[in-house]
């Protein structure tokens, strides 16, 4: 489902003395439906710069990134757009949204963006809120004002209210406590009986453990670093 | 060609003419259409008819016979100084009956007398645009005229239904014109907009905004609506307490400062017709006794 | 795939010797919003101007598709043409509410103008599209006979935006259009026209300086230096690796909150 192949990555900062910092090259591993695979390596290693490069958010200087029958390095943008609209999701650390916005609809978004019926989507919304304990009061509210641990199961819920065939996790499990990320792996869990393929980043090696099929060390793949 | 020895035939000369008669012509081909021309200075103040003066200069021929009103007055400082003018610069023979005149000049009414075929009216137009109270770009309403987009019209009338509850603008209300160009009938009561499908021909003349606009007998006027809005030519609910007439325009008089007043007949060449015929309204008789 | 929207090529406009924008080529597609980014002098505004047709430019062509004839340059059809597309598929948000508005002219007129344009006469549907419209960016029913100089300017802008909308156009031009609102104020505006735009599945193209803007709104972005396109690609690409040199420093140069 995920398959990356002889991947290249550098940043040019152009105004910093036009400095070429070379990030990662000839990275190449592929998931399959249902597997969950875990990129480890050191803090630095290019975790989080691979992963936003599979969601296209990084552009890649060279390789193939294969999401199903989708190259995202040379995929045109609204060609990504559709991937991450249907095929590709992300959760991502940070919970970003446009104010106002009540949390119920933000979770019930990316339903309503493949079509889906609203009172089906606001169901699978609210079962999901329900299961990762955000208080029914607050979901009629915009998640900006809640705490940062109430955000990230906001962010959570609206990762998994679709069923993507491919899903990108950074860190899903960190700050929650026990309760909230034995929820969490039962997603995950669920997610992978679907068929879903899986890349995550997960600090918490229980978690980790629990979940992931195998890992992949980053570091391989960085340049200077092996 | 002088007629006096002191002036040419009706006060203008004839290039002045000719280049009025030309864009008479104009106008009276592309009904409701307005055409520019070089208006002229004349002896009188703007607004008190420089347009229409030089319309009817360009039309007169010395056969004629002139009406010239008022708000349907023959007998009001505008009107007489405007027939005298022509009667010392043309020579014309003048007339306060409409049967009887072959050229009309009017400020802001059409005669209660239907006019017949071959005679002329010609109206004095203080603003010739209908679409400049909402649009005031000139160079936007000539090519809203020229690809016929109506739509800011109804805004008008929309705003007259929001704030009144009904279509309240009561004069120089816009009519379309052979179903093509919207125009502005000048400041005429609605009441009198029907009456613009008429067997006579119409001028309208804009001395200070430089325009001529015409209609030839029988074109179709038709007042703009809408749906559930109907034109309405409003009409005061009396009377003439004069004549007795109960289908013309009527102009209400205060008499005493009791709040006494009465409803007359704007027409006075139609009112006093009737009474000749014999007709009477509710205070003519105390009048006649008086 | 679909045909696009909209097709733009090698679109020039010179102000005399000097360029307003030049090598201009996109496709926009239905639902896509695009963000054009600059900063001021950039010529993104000029290039909004030229593709809604308020600016002649000296080459190129702005191919629209339109809904009886498929693809036509909007530069070369006739007048008439392109001006009932302007208040029919088209729409033009202002920067500033009163260039877009008719200020003498109660909200409801000014929501009930584009109506009439296209031939509606019935008041009473007018209005309660007016109405229907009002309450949808969120001006109450009670304000419909109001003049838009006693609103608000945000108010005023989601009038502005309710006038274009109201005939259901599939192209919306924006230009700037939370500029000189104070945040709380953009925040709503903003969330109200991304709940349009995703409703009505209109395309848009909307130009600002406002980074946070178009990472809001916008699907696609393209960065604008001195008439020139330097960088385009998907927004949070653009805004989270920025390959040019001008788009880095833009990047980097917006104030942390």
């Amino acid at each position: 489902m995920i398959h990356l192949e002889n991947v290249q990555k550098t940043f040019t900062l152009h105004n910093q003395g036009s400095a070429e910092i070379p990030v990662l090259s000839g990275a190449g591993f592929t998931v399959n439906p249902g597997e969950c695979v875990a990129l480890s390596g050191a803090s630095g290693a290019g975790k989080s710069t691979l992963m936003r490069m599979i969601y296209g958010n990084y552009l890649t200087q060279g390789g193939r990134i294969m999401i199903g029958d989708v190259d995202v390095v040379t995929a045109e943008p609204r060609e990504i757009l559709n991937l991450r609209r249907d095929t590709l999701g992300y959760v991502s650390q940070f919970l970003r949204v446009v104010p106002r916005v009540p949390t119920l609809d933000v979770v019930a978004e990316p339903l309503l963006r493949v079509g889906t019926p609203r009172d089906v989507a606001e169901a699978r919304a609210r079962d999901l809120l329900a299961r990762l304990n955000i208080p029914e009061r607050l979901w009629s509210l915009s998640p900006t004002t809640f705490s940062g641990g109430e955000q990230q199961r906001v962010n959570i819920a609206r990762g998994f209210a679709h069923a993507f065939p491919a899903l990108l996790l950074d860190e899903p499990t960190a700050s929650l406590d026990a309760m909230n990320r034995a929820v969490v792996m039962d997603l995950i869990h669920e997610a992978k009986a679907r068929g879903t393929a899986i890349v995550g980043i997960f600090h918490d090696a229980e978690a980790r453990a629990a979940v992931c099929d195998r890992e992949i060390d980053v570091t391989a793949f960085t340049p200077g670093m092996n | 060609m002088t007629q006096s020895g002191q002036y040419n035939f009706a006060y203008l000369d004839e290039q002045t003419k000719r280049m009025i008669r030309r864009a008479l012509l104009k106008g009276l081909a592309i009904p409701g259409y307005q055409v520019p021309f070089a208006s002229r200075e004349m002896p009188m103040p703007y607004g008190w008819g420089t347009g229409g003066v030089q319309v009817t200069a360009a039309c007169l021929v010395p056969e004629d016979c002139l009406k010239v009103i008022d708000q349907g007055a023959d007998d009001t400082t505008n009107a007489v100084s405007i027939r005298k003018f022509f009667q010392r610069t043309a020579g014309v023979d003048v007339t306060e009956q409409t049967t009887a005149s072959t050229v009309i000049q009017t400020r802001h009414r059409i005669p209660e007398t239907p006019l017949r075929e071959g005679q002329i009216l010609v109206y004095q137009v203080p603003i010739p645009e209908p679409l400049r109270f909402i649009e005031p770009r000139e160079t936007e309403t000539r090519k809203m005229h020229a690809l016929a987009e109506y739509g800011l019209m109804h805004v008008k009338l929309y705003e007259d239904i929001a704030r009144h509850g009904a279509i309240s603008t009561a004069y120089a209300y816009p009519v379309s014109v052979e179903g093509r160009y919207v125009m502005d009938p000048s400041p005429i009561p609605k009441f009198d907009n029907p009456k613009m499908e008429m067997a006579g021909i119409q001028l309208f003349g804009a001395g200070r905004e430089q325009r001529i606009y015409a209609l030839p007998p029988y074109t179709r006027v038709v007042s703009l609506d809408f749906e559930d809005y109907p034109f309405d030519p409003m009409r005061a609910e009396h009377p003439c307490d004069m004549c007795g007439a109960e289908d013309t325009y009527l102009d209400e008089v205060i008499i005493d400062d009791a709040g006494g007043r009465m409803f007359v007949c704007s027409d006075t060449d139609h009112c006093t017709a009737r009474r000749a015929a014999g007709h009477r309204g509710r205070l003519a008789a105390t009048e006649d006794a008086a | 795939m679909s045909t696009p929207l909209l097709q733009v090529r090698d679109l020039h406009k010179f102000y005399g010797d000097r360029l307003g924008c030049g090598d201009v080529n996109f496709d926009l597609y239905p639902g896509e919003v695009l963000g054009i980014v600059g900063e001021s002098g950039s010529g993104k505004s000029t290039l909004l101007n030229c593709l809604a047709g308020h600016l002649a430019p000296e080459r190129g062509q702005v191919l629209f598709d339109t809904r009886d004839q498929g693809l036509v340059d909007t530069l070369t059809m006739s007048e008439p043409r392109r001006r009932l597309l302007a208040r029919t598929d088209w729409a033009f948000v202002h920067q500033h509410a009163r260039d877009g508005l008719r200020m003498n002219v109660s909200a409801g007129g000014n929501v009930g103008e584009r109506l009439m344009a296209v031939g509606d006469r019935h008041y009473g549907n007018i209005r309660a599209q007016a109405i229907d419209w009002l309450d949808r960016v969120e001006i109450t029913a009670d304000r419909v006979d109001d003049r838009p100089s006693a609103f608000s300017g945000g108010m005023q802008q989601r009038l502005q935006i309710a006038r274009n909308l109201v005939t259901g156009p599939r192209l919306v031009f924006m230009d700037e259009p939370t500029g000189g609102l104070d945040v709380s104020v953009q925040a709503r505006l903003l969330d109200l026209l991304r709940g349009l735009v995703r409703e009505m599945g209109l395309s848009a193209i909307i130009v600002t300086h406002d980074l946070a803007v178009v990472r809001l709104l916008a699907d696609r972005l393209m960065v604008m230096k001195s008439g020139h396109v330097v960088e385009s690609g998907l927004t949070d690409q653009v805004l989270d690796d920025p390959q040019h040199a001008y788009t880095q420093l833009l990047v980097s140069s917006v104030l942390q909150v």
